[in-house]
């Protein structure tokens, strides 16, 4: 099922949760919405789930329009960040819920719903638990029962909101590969939101990057990592520097000290410079565009991670490769190896 | 041994509030009580029998009970919609609302029989009306289901009103989105989980009203046999100077109504076993 969304603008009182989004959502994609908190992704799910509605804009599904129904009709499954469970049912009845409300004329037989419902803790891997309640389950395990319930009535479309939100990071991570291998397995369009860039992408097709209500930028993982649309994106995912700079007679210049950066192409006014931490190389002084004294450093594993008083005054943090040790007082040469300029 | 246990105890005063608690509770509730039982063994079985027996006696309890359990469960079903009006809604004059659902813990009850015998009586502001329909309030059983009903309310209200207020809307959303209409949302999702809340609610509304004395004797017109309360004919009995008689008949109420509180709470607990704590 392929979902449309159109102009999409929600205010809650004088807040504009969204603010004119455009969305086109291809079958069977999984895709994860990603930005801060505030940015509207959550919002931009309900209003789809049908557990919100905007104040104006189209959503469609394969083309019909959905705004004409409620959630109930939309038959899309939604996990809630708190899983939602009901503390009252055993996890056997939380599954068959779905199955069980459903109108007499096309309910199943008890015994097809108990087969459905053994499948279905199958598939999370949770059969075992069939007889506990809410309450006596790990985070995780809830996460996994609330998605086996989403999945119950075959669902058109799948959305979870901050699936792992609340788990520890290991769990996460182990949910991550799961989820991902169970889209395979379904082939279910689905949609997630999350603020956590790794997991956008590590587990999407397609990530959506969201600020104040607007789509920053729609790309492969690979493509908002490496090439980001905005300064947004930029400073939002991967690990940035950002530089106030000045562009003006074709040079590019960081407080009061030209940088040995091309300016070519690049409109001139107020700007900002981004770099990768990983991608400022080393070198002896004098050797980059940039200069700066070692102020401190640590040891992740294979990287060392230096804080750079540069010589224009401002303080960056770089990851630099191990084996050229680098020591506090050491004054280094830094070249970008990729830099982007954003206007602004 | 048993001192070096004693010091190792890490919540240190068990002796003393536990001794507190129980001489408490005994000069309090259980020496009366036991007093009430030794007062009725004056009675032989017989003598006992009788008086239960009579027709006076089984009316008043009929009467007692009756409406006592009528009036909770009216006060279950109107309690729970004001609940969820107070805790689901935003209005205009909310926490007014909310605060007037205590009226009838704070307001004496001897003043809330005068006021509702004055609004029910046959020219009353609701009497006339309602006698114009030919339904007669003030001085009837009718009555002292009324006013069984208002000293009720606030035992539903305040009973259920935290539990609805710690669940999460999250799970009627979820229900709604899993393809529940709105009543099996209702029905399948919400009352199980308010379900031991809204026992316990019932137990009390009922308890309340089964003891009720001062605002009912005003409105039930106190006819013998008809709109006589099982209290007041105890206060009858004493003023006549027949103690035992008067012991008998609180001695049954005590039990019935142990019997039903009881019954209650284990109904309770199970409904609670199903919902375990998060």
């Amino acid at each position: 099922m392929s979902i449309e969304v159109r102009n999409l603008v929600k205010k809650f009182g004088s807040f504009k949760a969204l603010d004119g989004v455009d969305l086109k959502v291809n079958d069977g994609e999984l895709l994860a919405l990603l930005g801060p908190s505030g940015s509207g992704k959550t919002t931009l799910l309900r209003i789809i789930a049908g557990l919100d509605w905007p104040d104006s804009g189209e959503v469609s599904f394969n083309g019909e329009d959905a705004l004409a129904q409620g959630a109930r009709e939309r038959h899309v499954g939604f996990v809630f960040q708190h899983y939602a469970l009901f503390r009252h049912m055993t996890v056997f009845e939380n599954v068959a819920f779905g199955l069980r409300v459903q109108p007499r004329a096309i309910r199943k037989d008890e015994a097809t719903i108990r087969m459905r419902v053994k499948e279905l803790l199958d598939l999370v891997q949770l059969d075992w638990l069939a007889d506990r309640y809410p309450s006596q389950l790990s985070g995780g395990q809830r996460q996994r029962i609330a998605l086996a319930r989403a999945l119950a009535i075959e669902p058109r479309i799948l959305l979870l909101d901050e699936p792992f939100g609340a788990l520890d990071a290991k769990v996460r991570k182990e949910l991550r590969k799961w989820l991902r291998s169970l889209h395979h397995e379904i082939n279910v369009t689905s949609i997630f939101v999350t603020h956590d860039q790794e997991e956008a992408l590590e587990v999407a097709n397609r990530v959506v990057v969201m600020d104040k209500g607007k789509i920053e930028q729609i790309g492969s993982p690979d493509d908002v990592y490496e090439s980001p649309a905005t300064a947004f994106v930029h400073g939002f995912i991967g690990e940035s520097i950002e530089l106030p700079v000045l562009i003006a007679d074709g040079l590019i210049t960081l407080g009061d000290r030209p940088l040995r950066l091309a300016a070519d192409g690049l409109a001139p006014g107020a700007s900002r410079l981004f770099v990768r931490r990983h991608d400022m190389l080393v070198g002896p002084p004098g050797s980059g565009a940039f200069e700066g004294a070692v102020q401190h450093v640590r040891n992740f594993g294979p990287v060392q991670r230096a804080e750079v008083a540069l010589s224009g005054g401002q303080t960056i943090e770089i990851d630099a490769p191990r084996g050229r040790e680098l020591r506090a007082g050491d004054t280094i040469g830094l070249e970008p190896r990729r830099y982007r300029i954003f206007a602004g | 041994m048993s001192a070096i246990a004693a010091r190792r105890r890490t919540l240190p005063g068990f002796g003393l509030t536990m001794g507190l608690t129980l001489s408490w509770l005994s000069i309090i509730i259980l020496i009366p009580l036991a007093g009430l039982f030794l007062k009725s063994l004056e009675l032989s079985p017989e003598q006992f029998w009788n008086i239960l027996s009579s027709r006076r006696t089984l009316n008043a309890l009929r009467v007692s009970f009756g409406l006592a359990f009528a009036a909770a469960c009216v006060n279950l079903v109107m309690g729970s919609i004001i609940v969820w009006a107070l805790v689901r809604y935003r209005f205009p004059g909310r926490r007014l609302f909310d605060a007037i659902v205590d009226v009838p813990f704070a307001l004496p009850t001897a003043v809330a029989g005068v006021a509702l015998t004055a609004l029910f009586a046959e020219k009353g502001w609701l009497g006339a009306p309602l006698a114009a329909a030919g339904i007669k309030v003030a001085f009837t059983p009718v009555g002292i289901f009324v006013a069984m009903i208002f000293i009720g309310i606030p035992f539903v209200v305040r009973t259920v009103q935290p539990v609805l207020q710690d669940l999460d809307p999250e799970i009627e959303e979820a229900a709604g989105s899993l393809g529940a209409s709105r009543w099996q949302t209702i029905i399948r999702v919400i009352l199980p989980s308010l379900g031991p809340a809204l026992l316990t609610g019932l137990a009390l509304a009922f308890a309340r009203a089964v003891g009720e004395y001062g605002s009912v004797i005003f409105i039930a017109g106190n006819l013998p046999n008809v709109s006589e309360i099982a209290p007041l004919l105890i206060v009858i009995r004493l003023s006549e100077f027949r103690y035992a008689d008067a012991t008998a008949i609180a001695v049954v109420m005590l039990v019935v109504s142990f019997v039903i509180i009881f019954a209650v709470n284990r109904l309770q607990r199970w409904a609670q076993s199903r919902i375990p704590a998060r």
